[in-house]
């Protein structure tokens, strides 16, 4: 396991402080009985589940539960599915996410998303920050060199690449290239991310890094993050959800403060995941 | 070597590695002896005299000047119509229509057909819409619309290729940071689609620039400097058919105009690829 490096030493009690002043117990998310359909199979069914603001939030279970067609529901992204039906009902602070006039590009400028696989587009570095910022209408030359840097910054990276910025990013090493996807979300200032298995595809040094980015973000942003790492989603999030496939499809099985899914799980099947992840 | 020598025990293996290496070196051996061939006999013809003097004598004597500017003439109106007319039908096959949809299978199927339809058959066509019809008659224009339709489905099936080739993670990160599909489209998808597209015109494009049977009943014999696009004009290969079969005493200015073909194909060819891998490649990663 990699050590939670900024606060190495803290005790338990402590981080759980930390963790609370940063988290506001405010509902920003509200999805309100979410089914997902490809085709006749079903994905997930009846999911109702609150995301706070500011918060970590993680979603746990195993492959196969919805996790990653959960998180596609949020930002509209089931849209470029062929076949994909969505019922039910999303809103993100006053977005109706579901609805027809629902406009998609400014929700999904709002809602950034991060891939298991770090996706940079085969451009230079400089170009994957500025072409989306760009397409949403920041013209100005200095402003996007400040956005640039201010977003690099966010991520750590703009002392590894400040030198390089015109060089292909698709050069940079995986764990570069993830914290650069985050910078490229970053930088159109959204309100919430949501995290695919953002640290699955990356050597345990590099995970530990955008780890602890994630935490970094922590009250900025509001934090959907998907992770198979049970320790790791025990050390970043505030409050915790776990799938589960039932009857052919997932489900909610448990959602709660992460103290609880962890520490006092009340589900039999929370009780055996979360135990023999740890055994 | 060790393995290479213990496979090469068993007869089997022997009788494989005969025959895979004995039909590439034959083939191999045909192309070296037919471009052998055409530089045996053409290359003291060439000079610059040759590539820019009007033919005489039928062509016996002169050059091949008007017969150069009538083929890229053609060749720029066939392309100037198949390129836009391409990637537009390209893309909307690759990104508008999906496996299943009917329009999208059907459209994928006439290409298919159209592609292996002999070029005689593309000729008569051109003659009786494009000169009679559209009332062209055998001009640069009727030839090098027939050549557009021959050379459209291979290039619209590449480039479609091309597309879909594209990961579909592109698409996904693209649409996740709100970018409109025009925009992906413009500034991510085309510029990945472009090797795709390349490989469609140098398919297209070689098979255009050879092309005899669709332009004899399009374009026409002329041999004359075309004075516009609706003058006849005679292509290259048109020319040297007229010089080897029509022509006696034409052999040696054929021989020379089949080489002046031959490099230009290879011209075409190396460009491409070039431009694959280090001119356009470089500038989608770097700028
Ligand atoms: N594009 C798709 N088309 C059809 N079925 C899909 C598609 N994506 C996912 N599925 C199915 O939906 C279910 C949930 O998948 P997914 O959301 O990827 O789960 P997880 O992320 O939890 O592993 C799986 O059974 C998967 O096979
Ligand atoms: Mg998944």
């Amino acid at each position: 396991m990699t050590p939670l490096k900024p606060l190495a030493g803290l005790d338990p009690q402590h981080l759980l402080n930390k963790k609370s002043t940063y988290c506001n117990p405010h509902s920003f998310v509200d999805v309100d009985r979410l089914s997902l359909h490809y085709g006749e199979k079903s994905a997930f069914r009846d999911v109702t589940l609150s995301i706070n603001k500011g918060c970590i939030t993680a979603l746990v279970g195993p492959s196969g539960c919805g996790k990653t067609s959960f998180l596609t529901c949020l930002n509209r992204l089931t849209d470029l599915t062929a076949g994909c039906h969505v019922s039910g009902r999303i809103m993100i602070g006053t977005i109706d996410v579901l609805a027809h006039g629902t406009n998609v590009i400014q929700l999904r400028r709002r809602i950034g998303m991060i891939f298991q696989k770090p996706n940079p587009f085969p451009l230079s570095i400089r170009r994957n920050l500025e072409f989306p910022l760009r397409e949403h209408g920041m013209r100005d030359r200095a402003q996007l060199g400040t956005a640039i840097e201010t977003s690099l910054r966010d991520v750590g990276l703009w002392d590894e690449v400040k030198d390089r910025l015109d060089s292909p990013a698709l050069a940079l090493s995986g764990g570069q290239q993830q914290r650069l996807c985050i910078a490229r979300s970053l930088a159109l200032s959204p309100e919430m991310l949501l995290m695919d298995e953002p640290c699955s595809a990356l050597d345990p040094l590099s995970s530990g890094v955008v780890e602890d980015l994630i935490i970094s973000l922590r009250g900025r942003y509001t934090i959907l993050i998907v992770t198979h790492n049970l320790a790791q989603a025990r050390r970043i999030s505030d409050y915790a959800a776990l799938f589960w496939v039932q009857n052919g499809a997932g489900q909610l099985v448990e959602a709660g403060p992460a103290t609880q899914i962890f520490e006092e799980p009340r589900d039999p099947l929370t009780i055996a995941y979360v135990n023999g992840m740890r055994g | 070597m060790i393995k290479t020598v213990s496979r090469l025990q068993n007869p089997r293996e022997w009788l494989a590695f005969i025959f895979v290496w004995g039909t590439a070196g034959f083939v191999t051996a045909t192309f070296c002896w037919l471009l052998g061939d055409i530089l045996w006999h053409g290359l003291s013809h060439i000079s610059w005299t040759f590539l820019t003097a009007p033919p005489e004598n039928a062509g016996r004597r002169g050059g091949i000047g008007p017969i150069l500017v009538s083929t890229a003439l053609i060749l720029g109106v066939c392309l100037a119509v198949s390129l836009p007319i391409g990637i537009g039908t390209a893309v909307l096959l690759a990104e508008f229509t999906s496996n299943q949809n009917l329009f999208g299978r059907m459209t994928r199927r006439s290409l298919d057909v159209l592609a292996g339809v002999p070029s005689i058959v593309f000729g008569l066509f051109g003659n009786v819409f494009f000169c009679k019809t559209l009332g062209l008659g055998f001009s640069i224009l009727s030839g090098g619309l027939t050549l557009a339709c021959m050379v459209l489905p291979i290039l619209i099936r590449s480039t479609e290729e091309g597309f879909r080739a594209v990961p579909a993670s592109y698409r996904l990160s693209a649409a996740a940071l709100g970018l409109s599909h025009t925009t992906t489209l413009v500034h991510l998808l085309l510029p990945a689609a472009i090797p795709g597209l390349l490989v469609g015109l140098v398919l297209g494009v070689g098979r255009a620039i050879a092309e005899t049977a669709a332009l004899i009943f399009t374009s026409g014999y002329v041999d004359r400097m075309p004075e516009s696009l609706l003058d006849s004009g005679r292509a290259l290969s048109i020319h040297i058919f007229d010089l080897s079969m029509n022509v006696s005493g034409g052999d040696a200015n054929a021989y020379a105009s089949a080489l002046v073909l031959v490099v230009l194909l290879l011209l075409i060819n190396g460009t491409a690829s070039w431009l694959a891998t280090y001119g356009l490649h470089r500038k989608i990663v770097t700028v």
